[in-house]
């Protein structure tokens, strides 16, 4: 039995969106550091080449046929880690802004049983790229919002780079995941629904398709987040049900 | 009131009463749907039959004109429901996203071999 086995069943998630130029050469990359673990894209309605560029690269591909938002295709690959029986999922995101080097340091904390739900930060690690100043206040007060919430410093909720256990897969994909921007909202709600949660440093690069956060959905995902984060804060009805329930 | 806006009230909700029940019965329009406008249609019918009621209620709210209170009710019946039509849109683009998310699943992909 290899390593790979007795440390439990990892599926390497990447959501993409029109990404045909740099998927392929993210899934060699990915593969290439790891070839024991399982990749898996969720392409999110894209109208290019991305879904056969990602499968030719040697990646499980699912396609949304039309688009549904970032977190809707996380959270079918989340779906797809719990009916695959997977242990362990990390995600980053499709446009090259995480290096496939730093898998293994968010697995870690996962693997060790240290936390339930790892976040990559690039504000504990080196962040190579300038951000804007709107972007950086708004990620400084949902920082503090998040903190505060759950009690535990948190420097960077709305990084797409994370680790997850089945203990995550599973309250992921039964109660609540926001279709859109799942950040600071999904952080607290796990808080609430008992889940550990570990922030830990990774570097990232400067994403070429980062259009999120500008323009008028600022606006838009300011208003969103304050109102999601409002209420996983009051508490997810679902969500405490199943943590009455005696659980695995 | 005069008795040709008694005829055209009358006439209205009776209208309006048909009009939705004949929706239902050609199944274009959903029962959980129906009830709120059957009841728009009951209440219009039954202060157009019963005026009364209508200068009771304006005088327990306070308001001098009894047809403010048709335009206030009127009001918050649109109100209400928009928001219980936000609601089920709600819900109908959850399930939407749910079997998009089935869908992706069973016409999943296997990887291509590499080419080389």
């Amino acid at each position: 039995m290899n390593q790979s086995e007795t440390a439990g069943r990892v599926l390497v998630l990447i959501p993409a969106l029109n990404e045909a130029n740099s998927i392929g050469r993210l899934v060699d990359e990915v593969r290439g550091k790891h070839p024991e673990f399982d990749l898996l894209v969720v392409d999110d309605g894209s109208t290019d080449d991305s879904a056969e560029t990602a499968r030719k690269h040697g990646a499980i591909v699912l396609s949304h046929p039309f688009n549904l938002g970032d977190g809707a295709a996380r959270q079918t690959g989340f779906f797809f880690a719990r009916r695959c029986g997977y242990d362990y999922l990390v995600h980053l995101d499709g446009d090259s802004q995480h290096s496939p080097d730093q898998i293994d340091r968010l697995l870690e904390e996962v693997r060790s049983g240290r936390a339930d739900l790892v976040v990559g930060s690039r504000f504990l690690g080196a962040c190579e790229y300038e951000l804007g100043l709107l972007k950086k206040i708004g990620i400084r007060l949902f920082s503090l919002i998040c903190s505060l919430a759950i009690r535990q410093r948190l420097t960077d909720p709305t990084s797409g780079f994370r680790a997850l256990n089945k203990k995550a897969i599973r309250l992921f994909t039964s109660g609540y995941y926001p279709q859109h921007y799942p950040d600071a909202d999904v952080i607290i709600s796990a808080h609430f629904n008992g889940l550990t949660i570990q922030e830990i440093p990774v570097t990232m690069s400067h994403s070429r398709s980062d259009s999120l956060h500008r323009g008028g959905k600022i606006i838009y995902y300011t208003y969103k987040m304050l109102l999601s984060t409002f209420v996983s804060i009051l508490g997810d009805p679902y969500g405490r049900k199943r943590k009455c329930r005696p659980n695995k | 009131m005069p008795p040709k806006q008694i005829i055209l009230a009358v006439v209205l909700s009776l209208g309006l009463l048909i009009f939705i029940i004949e929706a239902v019965r050609r199944r274009k329009l959903r029962e959980e749907y129906a009830w709120l406008w059957l009841l728009i249609g009951a209440a219009i019918l039954l202060l157009a039959l019963w005026p009364g009621l209508l200068e009771f209620l304006t005088g327990l709210m306070g308001i001098e004109l009894p047809i403010n209170t048709v335009f206030f009710f009127g009001m918050m019946f649109v109100i209400f429901i928009n928001l219980h039509f936000s609601i089920r849109v709600s819900q109908l683009t959850n399930q939407v996203k749910r079997l998009t998310q089935e869908i992706a699943f069973l016409k999943r992909l296997p990887p291509r071999d590499p080419p080389g």
